[in-house]
């Protein structure tokens, strides 16, 4: 099922929800919407679960517009953060439930809520009590009621926020494999950038209400259109720098008082016809700590190591800024040394300092 | 050797040992105290002497203040009571005071209520429950004497002066149908009470919850049925109970309102005759050991109906094994 969302706004007073946001989202499609929290991620998902009615706008679910239909009649599945069981149904009950108002009968509704706990590896708990459920159980009941009705969309309200980082890695791998395989549209909310670049096919970066970027994972990663969205993906975050880039017999250079780096051609030409200071981006994984000084490299001093396990993430300060990056975990940096850095400029993003856009991608 | 000396050195945690024991029930006991010693002082004690007193003949007749020669006379109190012609009467009509007072009343009005004002706008919602409350915090003789007011014979009462104007007949609203109104003025105090418990569970309830219900395909109805009810259930018993037992006792306003009367017993209830009997001067003898008898015998139904209650409910299911667990 398609789904097309123009100009939606949800607004609760004089409070923004979410405002004038426009997705188009293809049939089958994995979307995740990412935003910090309270960027409005809930609100559309419950708008779009016809929760909340729009204050304006138009969603259409294929040709449907279905923005006074009542929740029961959109034939959505969602999953809540909560998990939101019913706890004083059992399991079998909880995913029963959505049968049940369908009219289904009793031997269909045993066979499809069987099938469905088998799938999702709960066959044996079907006769207990969400209470008597641990966290990762009750994610996949939830899960279930979701699915057993075979909707045309499904909408998740950060379902792994609440699981320990080793099962939040099982279910995120079920549940795109789920999708794929069912071919269920879905909008995935998510404040765990991790989550959206790894699930989704396409994701829709929000803020304060607003939609930032709408492009598949290695779009945004690689092109980033905004400060915020280049900020936002990636992790550890990219560094940003007030530079100026100038030209000079057709070479470029990103300036500062303490740095003078090369850029190419293609990168450095548009911040530098810009003219005035810029931000530059690069990413963590884009800086090098070199093991011989040539001229390519700017020497800086490490000001902290912390350890991630495989590597370190260390942030060396040169003048007055500071990068992050990551070396590898045998080489034993320390703080106080001093390093040399080789910055790989063909990933550099420039942002234009007002406007927070990019001046090389639009 | 003993059990203690084998284990003693061990850090390993032991079963609750004899002064351990002692000492965690004095905690606990410790913590019931302040509610044990209100019970105590303000329900056992008085249960005690009213019992007492309903085995003697005090009445203002043949009072005197040496309590020594106090006549103690067993159960002929009790058998006066049951051989009295009224009794019957009396305790029939309490039944059916209570009855429908609170299943109409007490707890359907309350429940829909509180259903209907958490379904609307929540400041609509708080305006309809805060008129729902006057009548409970106004003074009840100011009400009942509003209630009076409007019901009273022509050309007094306000709804008789309505009649009137428009050319109908008045009537004489509480000696044509007395129980009418000592159930509606008794059931639109009770409402508030059960609304208030409801209003609050309901709330409670987490949003997720109720959502998730109408995304699983429930209507609003369907959602009252299935997920609300069942999670307010134990709001529900406590109010069923709890609202049986105050209507059991309650006798204030039917005694400003028609002092169980018209004619002879018409709408008195037990409660009503025990005070009747035993402190309003019955045909100018207060009978303080017979009124007892008939409040010893309400308090007797009262435990009887709570016991019942709690078996039928299964009350001890809804209360969860404390999670602090004594080490
Ligand atoms: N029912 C409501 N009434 C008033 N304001 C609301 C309501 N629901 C949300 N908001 C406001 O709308 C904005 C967006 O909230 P929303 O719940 O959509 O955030 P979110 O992106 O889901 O955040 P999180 O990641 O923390 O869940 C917030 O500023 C929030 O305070
Ligand atoms: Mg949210």
């Amino acid at each position: 099922m398609k789904v097309t969302i123009d100009n939606l706004s949800k607004k609760f007073g004089e409070v923004v929800g979410v405002e004038n946001l426009t997705l188009h989202i293809e049939d089958g499609e994995f979307v995740a919407f990412l935003g910090p929290s309270g960027c409005g991620k809930t609100t559309t998902l419950l708008t779009l679960a016809g929760i909340y009615k729009p204050t304006d706008g138009v969603i259409r679910f294929g040709e449907r517009v279905v923005n006074t239909v009542q929740p029961k009649d959109r034939n959505i599945g969602m999953v809540f953060q909560s998990y939101a069981l019913y706890p004083h149904m059992t399991v079998f009950q909880n995913i029963a439930y959505p049968l049940k108002l369908k009219k289904v009968s009793k031997a269909d509704q045993h066979d499809r809520v069987r099938q469905v706990a088998n799938v999702m590896g709960i066959g044996e708990l079907l006769d207990r009590r969400p209470g008597q459920l641990s966290g990762g159980q009750q994610q996949r009941v939830a899960l279930g009621r979701a699915l057993v009705k075979e909707p045309d969309v499904l909408l998740f309200d950060e379902p792994l926020s609440n699981l320990d980082a080793r099962l939040r890695l099982t279910m995120r791998g079920e549940i795109k494999h789920l999708q794929k395989d069912l071919g269920i549209t879905s909008i995935y909310v998510t404040h765990d950038q991790v989550e959206a670049m790894t699930m989704a096919d396409r994701i829709a970066v929000m803020s304060g209400g607003h939609l930032q970027a709408f492009d598949s994972p290695d779009e945004l990663y690689d092109r980033p259109k905004t400060q915020f969205v280049a900020g936002f993906v990636g992790n550890p975050p990219m560094n940003f720098v007030d530079v100026s880039v100038q030209a000079s017999n057709g070479r470029f250079f990103a300036e500062t008082e303490s740095l003078r780096l090369e850029v190419q051609k293609e990168r450095g030409a548009p911040p530098a016809s810009h003219g005035g200071p810029v931000v530059m981006g690069i990413r963590p994984e884009d800086i090098q700590i070199a093991s011989d000084p040539n001229n390519g490299t700017v020497s800086g001093e490490i000001f902290v190591v912390e350890p991630l396990g495989r590597e370190d993430l260390i942030d060396v300060r040169i003048g007055r800024h500071s990068f992050l990056l990551l070396a590898d975990t045998e080489d034993r940096h320390q703080a106080g040394e001093r390093v040399s850095l080789a910055f790989d400029m063909e990933q550099a993003q420039f942002f234009d300092p007002e406007t927070e856009k990019s001046l090389l991608w639009q | 050797m003993s059990e203690q000396a084998k284990t003693g050195d061990t850090t390993v945690p032991r079963s609750r040992g004899g002064s351990n024991a002692l000492k965690s029930y004095l905690g606990a006991y410790g913590f019931m105290a302040p509610a044990g010693i209100l019970v105590i002082v303000f329900f056992l004690i008085p249960v005690a002497i009213v019992l007492y007193l309903s085995l003697t003949n005090l009445a203002s007749s043949n009072f005197t203040s040496n309590l020594a020669i106090m006549e103690f006379i067993g159960l002929k109190n009790y058998q006066t009571l049951l051989n009295d012609q009224f009794a019957r009467k009396i305790f029939f009509n309490t039944i059916f005071y209570v009855l429908v007072t609170l299943s109409i009343f007490n707890v359907s009005l309350a429940l829909l209520v509180s259903l209907l004002t958490t379904h609307i706008d929540r400041s609509a919602g708080f305006v309809f429950r805060a008129l729902w409350i006057l009548p409970r915090i106004t003074s009840p003789v100011v009400y009942i004497l509003i209630w009076k007011r409007m019901i009273a014979e022509a050309p007094f009462g306000i709804i008789n002066q309505f009649n009137e104007a428009l050319g109908q007949p008045t009537y004489n609203y509480i000696s044509t149908n007395p129980w009418v109104f000592v159930v509606v003025v008794n059931g639109f105090i009770g409402v508030s009470f059960g609304m208030i418990i409801f209003t609050s569970a309901i709330e409670s309830i987490p949003r997720d919850l109720l959502n998730a219900s109408l995304v699983d395909g429930s209507s609003k109805l369907q959602r009252i049925r299935y997920v609300i009810m069942p999670l307010i259930r134990w709001p529900l018993l406590f109010v069923v109970t709890y609202q049986t037992l105050s209507l059991l006792t309650s006798f204030v306003e039917i005694q400003l309102l028609t002092d169980g009367g018209p004619g002879l017993y018409r709408t008195e209830v037990w409660s009503l005759t025990a005070y009747h009997r035993a402190l309003s001067n019955y045909f100018g003898n207060a009978q303080w050991g017979y009124g007892s008898a008939f409040a010893v015998l309400l308090v007797m139904i009262g435990v009887v109906l709570a016991v019942i209650y709690m078996r039928v409910f299964r009350f001890d299911e809804l209360i969860a094994e404390p999670r602090v667990e004594a080490l």
